[in-house]
């Protein structure tokens, strides 16, 4: 059913956690389902320092959250604005179909983490 | 690393008594019953004995009662359709719950399509139909209520026998599905007053692709496939016959050892004891009326395939009410009809013991669950000294 690349974020998850101080927190929710995810960020110089995240959901939300901060971290504000569901899931070696708009919320959490921090930084 | 299957109710392991007696029919008895010749009738013998075996694990009067069917889902197919079709000039609706197992559930929506009057039957929070609701939807075009004996997720058993005298009172089939229940908890289709009765091989530590459907002499019952004259011309198609000679077995050791489920039970008291330890954890379904096997709990602040996942990891087989497991996008129909919330519903942990579940399996389940508890919420948004209890996305508050 997962990629092994999916039951490694799984079991060995990035980056989970919360930031204390941070620039920007997104929490996005798939009314369906039930997975939520919530996204932390510490901007520095408009480049993504630190990302943290805490998810309520199954095995592929977990693992989409995880993989996208790995995929986030050191980027622009800008590069990480183009980082879409899609690129998560192929970067994970795919996910099962169902799970395609169930449980890969992780890009839509980053943007909405992305646009809290643009909205404290006017 | 260890390995502990708690998922009984998915499915059992098959017995090897029961592997043993199958098997001359997969090598050397291969003679097809219906056949005149010795090969046949030799065989035909067999299916006669698993018949009466099968008939006599449930108390029925007659060994010709017992239709053989491919398994559960079948049985519960036949049932349904069949009532439906033989008693159509009688009247077209037909009483459920909102709780039985999708081969009754979806056969009822099929007929519904059809034109037929469909009743789901609402429950109570341990699971049980209201006796009042199901007299007031009786009306005198009602042909059948179907419902389940016991739950397969919660294991909640329903109040049988107080039906039938309902049923009984306006001349309406009764029919259950007693797939869950059989060999767990006395299955008498007398005592039940039941009309059709379901079972399944592999529920009973006996083969899958095999069950039975017991029909009451006297049913109206319309065969849905058509073809040989096999099972009473009911359910036609040469017989399988290692299924259902693995059938009669698993069926004789399954009445004669409800009196070892005591000890299951006393495990599974051990195992929700434990569970319950944790915070924020509740038992799903009736307290007391309930299978020997079934522990149902749902656990706060966490997602069900994510744990099933983990209890994976350390060997411990489950599964869960949850929809990421059920590849849908909704919880539990059962848990849900129960008053669970949707977030809630998703973070149930079903476990089923088995007759090999010993005590050790479940201290090592005792053990593993509540680390794996603790790591996932740890990761969950809605838990922790941040976050107040029922806060978190309003998508996942119940409506």
């Amino acid at each position: 059913m997962y990629t092994e690349k999916v039951m490694d974020h799984f079991q060995n998850p990035r980056n989970v956690g919360e930031i204390e101080d941070a620039d920007g927190v997104g929490e996005v929710g798939n009314v369906k389902c039930g997975d939520i995810m919530r996204i932390y960020l510490k901007v520095e110089d408009n480049v993504i320092k630190d990302i943290k995240f805490r998810t309520f959901g199954c095995g592929a939300a977990i693992a989409t959250s995880s993989v996208i901060t790995e995929m986030a971290v050191d980027k622009t504000i800008d590069e990480a604005l183009e980082l879409t569901n899609k690129q998560v899931a192929e970067e994970l070696g795919g996910l099962p179909p169902v799970k395609m708009h169930c449980s890969n919320l992780a890009a839509d959490a980053l943007k909405t983490a992305i646009e809290d921090y643009k909205k404290n930084n006017k | 690393m260890k390995r502990v299957y708690l998922d009984h109710a998915a499915t059992t392991p098959l017995h090897p008594s029961i592997l043993d007696v199958m098997l001359p029919f997969y090598k050397e008895l291969f003679g097809n019953p219906s056949s005149v010749h010795s090969f046949g009738r030799e065989v035909k013998k067999h299916v006669d004995k698993a018949r009466k075996q099968v008939a006599e694990s449930i108390n029925a009067d007659l060994d010709e009662e017992i239709i053989f069917t491919s398994g559960g889902t079948e049985a519960d197919n036949l049932a349904i359709l069949g009532v439906a079709a033989a008693l159509k000039e009688k009247g077209n609706h037909i009483i459920t719950s909102s709780v039985e197992h999708h081969a009754s559930l979806d056969t009822c929506d099929a007929l519904a399509k059809e034109g037929y009057r469909v009743t789901r039957l609402s429950v109570d929070e341990h699971g049980v139909i209201d006796l009042e609701e199901l007299k007031s939807a009786i009306s005198k075009d009602t042909i059948l209520i179907t419902l389940m004996h016991a739950n397969n997720e919660v294991g909640t058993v329903q109040p049988i026998e107080k039906v039938s005298k309902i049923a009984k009172e306006h001349d309406i089939y009764l029919h259950t599905d007693a797939v869950q229940s059989f060999g767990q908890i006395p299955v008498d289709v007398n005592q039940l007053g039941v009309d059709l009765l379901t079972i399944s091989g592999h529920k009973i530590y006996g083969p899958k692709g095999i069950g039975a459907l017991y029909v009451r002499k006297g049913t109206k019952l319309k065969n849905l496939a058509h073809g040989g004259g096999q099972e009473n011309k009911i359910r036609p198609g040469t017989e399988n016959v290692a299924g259902i000679v693995g059938l009669g077995k698993a069926a004789e050791m399954a009445s004669n050892s409800v009196d070892e489920m005591q000890e299951v039970e006393k495990k599974r008291d051990r195992l929700i004891e434990g569970l319950l330890k944790m915070d924020d954890v509740k038992l799903n379904g009736h307290p007391e009326k309930r299978l020997p096997t079934n522990v149902n709990v749902s656990i706060e602040y966490i997602e069900g395939e994510a744990l099933i996942l983990s209890l994976d990891m350390e060997g411990i087989a489950a599964s869960s009410g949850s929809a990421c497991t059920s590849g849908s996008l909704d919880p539990s129909h059962v848990l849900m009809h129960m008053g669970l919330s949707h977030q809630t519903a998703h973070g149930s942990l079903r476990l089923t013991l088995g007759k090999g579940t010993t005590d050790e399996d479940i201290d090592y389940v005792l053990d593993r669950v509540p680390k794996i508890v603790e790591r996932l919420r740890n990761m969950s948004p809605l838990y922790g000294k941040q976050i107040k209890k029922g806060s978190g996305c309003p998508c996942t508050q119940k409506k």
